[in-house]
């Protein structure tokens, strides 16, 4: 042990990355100290490492996504994985056919890891309990989607040093959010100070009980934030039924300027995307210098690396009792 | 030049002799008060028999001089219906009526569901009328019960609180989240309160009248199931509430239980449902025929009874013009509605003549009462409050004549009846906008 090639024990006793409550703050950390060190290799020419050679990982989308399943994708590529990706959302696969008849049916390929994105909050877990592989939740319905959080809570230490003792407001449809969920919790873990700004209609009963101050008013909410963090509102619930109108919502919702001079000044900007310009986020602050958005896209790719490095330690045959 | 502007330039004016009544404070006393610059410069026994120099000076001859009226249900015909009513004619209807401040209905053609309509309405008023006038918006798109409207940017824009119109909004989730947005923006939801089934093809009240008449009935369960409902989501939103006009004691019942567990609910009264019941119908007179429909005589004491009690906040005139072309057909094919901006204070002073409820306490319903729920300044008897004054003779007996109204239509359930008590003067932000006699007519 003393010869151990990692320079700091990653600690991650877990098959599967399901839900950001499964982690300890000491967890996070070492995932996060991974995906560091993934991030600066990755700029270098040659990223390409071997720790999945020979694996194989399915990225199963039930719910479309671009970047998610991309980052997935060339994360696994990097570490040497053989990737399939299987787009459930427009493939004819399971025409019919059950969740969980559908895991059993990938199960018998005999992948390693699978990713799996699913529109009904539970899914993924079912999903686990059904396979002999490690399953990594890319967001099952409102419920989760932790290697997101991670990503934003590494965007943030990267950007800001640290991330316990931060004020962070989070603002928009947190009701609907898994996104939102993920990272009140792992950003409490971590000790920040989290907000939550939306209408009262985008929230779930009793907000507060999630862990974060509550606020109506963005003004209010927004004021001495060190992260200021937009989510992104679906189009089909602007349309009267949990909100008036794009123009509303952007008036009160949307962060632009104005809102945004109440923050700290050295306030950084994110949205885990894809972005609605002009109902949540004014084009000029998204291009702002304060915006770091491009940089989580670059963490995603690093987060998910690690993610799967830690969980391969514990696949059949895994490598981690070298 | 609006109203404000040419008071500014007015020299001051003061009332001498005067009973002076706020409903809110319950000041009640002999004294004068003195109007500058379109506000209440000072009032007082002081004031009595003694104005200071160089105002013009009022002789009130020991009349009430008290709050104008602020009418929170007034439906016009602008914009789309201009046959039946406009801003204009309305407001000189509310001025002879004592009324110096309209709350407009958004069911209008179209309606007012977006902020370029309220900013219509606002700048329509400024330019034609003659007393104070808000909009209440829309609280749904179309008043379709479907998809909410911009509420914060219509209260934004001068929309004073939010409502359905005549109709009530159906949806129940759509009902709670517009309690549940509008919260966050402190708007007033403000209700019909109908189930639209049980209410369906109803003409009048449920029961023995409507039996004999052989006219569909409306039962007051579908009044009460709707303000239960209603309950229910404050309970869940904390959404602010407004039962635009209960008609019989069940709903109060319902009310009063809410106010008890101090929910924010309030509810108002049209002046048809404290003076009239469905006996008045008579032989189908569709002049009677109004939404919800006359009750029965126990519940119009009911809502007197609520009115004594502070039960029930609000009286309104629930003004609804409408031309004969709609009111001359058989009862159940007759439009809703009857004008009232003219007779409101008029009717409402039965209550008082006949002791059944004190003068401030009913001049409060009217006054301060709904000012409060609107956010107005105004409804106020009071130094540095807006000169919106009417000075009235409580004694003055007078008889309805339906073609001296000055609303353009003549629908009124009052036409004939005897009155006792007559504004005198109305002055809107210190402007005098209605003399009586007034020259040229009776």
């Amino acid at each position: 042990m003393a010869a151990a090639p990692e320079p700091q024990p990653l600690v991650f006793p877990h098959r599967h990355l399901l839900s950001s409550d499964k982690l300890t703050g000491p967890e996070i950390v070492s995932i996060l100290d991974l995906a560091d060190r993934n991030a600066d290799t990755n700029r270098q020419r040659t990223p390409k490492r071997d720790v999945l050679a020979g694996r194989t990982l399915i990225n199963l989308f039930f719910e479309s996504s671009t970047r998610t399943q991309s980052s997935f994708e060339l994360a696994a590529k990097r570490l040497g994985a053989d990737v399939m990706n299987m787009n459930v959302a427009t493939s004819s696969l399971t025409k019919g056919e059950t969740l969980i008849d559908t895991a059993m049916t990938l199960n018998a390929m005999r992948p390693d890891i699978i990713v799996v994105r699913h529109h009904a909050a539970g899914a993924v877990e079912l999903l686990s309990q059904k396979v002999d592989c490690s399953v990594i939740n890319a967001g099952d319905g409102a419920h989760q989607h932790p290697t997101q959080a991670l990503l934003d809570a590494l965007t943030i230490r990267r950007a800001k040093g640290r991330v316990s003792g931060l004020v962070v407001a989070i603002c928009g449809d947190i009701l609907h959010s898994r996104v939102a969920r993920s990272n009140i919790d792992i950003l409490n873990k971590l000790g920040a100070r989290v907000r939550i700004i939306a209408p009262s209609t985008l929230l779930p009963p009793s907000p507060e009980r999630l862990g974060a101050e509550v606020y109506t008013d963005m003004w209010k909410g927004i004021e001495g934030a060190d992260v200021v963090m937009m989510l992104r509102l679906q189009r089909e619930r602007m349309d009267g039924s949990y909100v008036p109108s794009s123009r509303e919502f952007f008036h009160f919702f949307g962060l632009d300027h104005d809102k945004l001079q109440k923050a700290k000044p050295d306030a950084v900007i994110m949205h885990p995307g894809p972005m609605n310009r002009g109902v949540e986020i004014a084009s000029t602050v998204a291009d702002d210098a304060r915006s770091v958005i491009r940089e989580q896209v670059e963490m995603g790719v690093a987060v998910r690396m690690a993610v799967l490095e830690a969980v391969a330690r514990h696949l059949r045959d895994g490598d981690d009792k070298a | 030049m609006t109203g404000r502007e040419a008071a500014r330039q007015k020299p001051p004016l003061a009332f001498i002799n005067a009973r002076l009544v706020d409903p809110e404070t319950r000041r009640d006393e002999a004294g004068g008060l003195v109007v500058k610059n379109g506000v209440i410069a000072d009032l007082g026994p002081h004031l009595r028999r003694t104005a200071p120099e160089g105002v013009e000076v009022i002789d009130a001859k020991g009349h009430m001089l008290c709050p104008g009226l602020v009418d929170m249900q007034v439906f016009i015909g602008e914009p789309g219906a201009e046959h039946r009513e406009t801003l204009k004619t309305a407001s000189h209807a509310a001025a002879a009526g004592g009324v110096t401040t309209m709350v407009v209905m958004p069911d209008t053609n179209p309606v007012i569901d977006q902020v370029a309509l309220v900013d219509f309405i606002q700048r329509r008023a400024r330019d034609n009328a003659i007393v104070h006038v808000h909009a209440m918006a829309a609280m749904t798109r179309g008043l379709k019960g479907e998809e909410m409207t911009e509420i914060g940017l219509l209260k934004r824009a001068g929309a004073v609180a939010f409502s359905n119109g005549k109709s009530s909004v159906a949806n129940t989730r759509v009902m709670k989240n517009c309690l549940l947005y509008g919260k966050d923006f402190s708007a007033l939801v403000v209700h019909h309160t109908e189930d639209p089934y049980l209410s369906a093809s109803g003409a009048m009240n449920s029961g023995e009248v409507a039996a004999r008449l052989g006219l569909p009935g409306i039962s007051k369960t579908a009044e009460t199931i709707m303000i239960e409902r209603d309950v229910r989501l404050v309970e869940m939103t904390g959404g602010r509430y407004h039962a635009a006009t209960v008609s019989c004691a069940d709903s109060l019942d319902v009310i009063r239980s809410a106010k008890k567990r101090k929910l924010p609910v309030t509810c108002g009264v049209s002046i048809n449902h404290l003076t009239l019941n469905e006996n008045d119908i008579g032989s189908y007179r569709t002049f009677f025929k109004v939404r919800p429909p006359l009750r029965r005589e126990e519940d119009r004491v009911a809502m007197v009874r609520g009115i004594a009690s502070g039960d029930i906040d609000v009286i309104v005139s629930s003004h609804d013009p409408q031309d004969a072309d709609v009111k001359r057909r058989p009862f159940a094919e007759a439009a809703d509605g009857a004008v009232g901006l003219e007779t409101l204070l008029a009717a409402a002073l039965r209550l008082h003549h006949s002791g059944e409820v004190p003068l401030a306490i009913l001049l409060r319903a009217m006054t301060s009462n709904p000012a409060r729920l609107l956010g107005l300044h105004s409804g106020r008897l009071a130094k540095g409050a807006i000169a919106d004054l009417i000075l009235v003779d409580l004694g003055q007996p007078w008889v309805v004549a339906k073609d001296g109204l000055r609303s353009r239509s003549k629908n009124s359930p009052f036409d004939e009846a005897k009155m006792q008590g007559r504004v005198l003067r109305t002055l809107v932000a210190g402007e005098t906008v209605y003399p009586y006699p007034q020259p040229g007519r009776t």
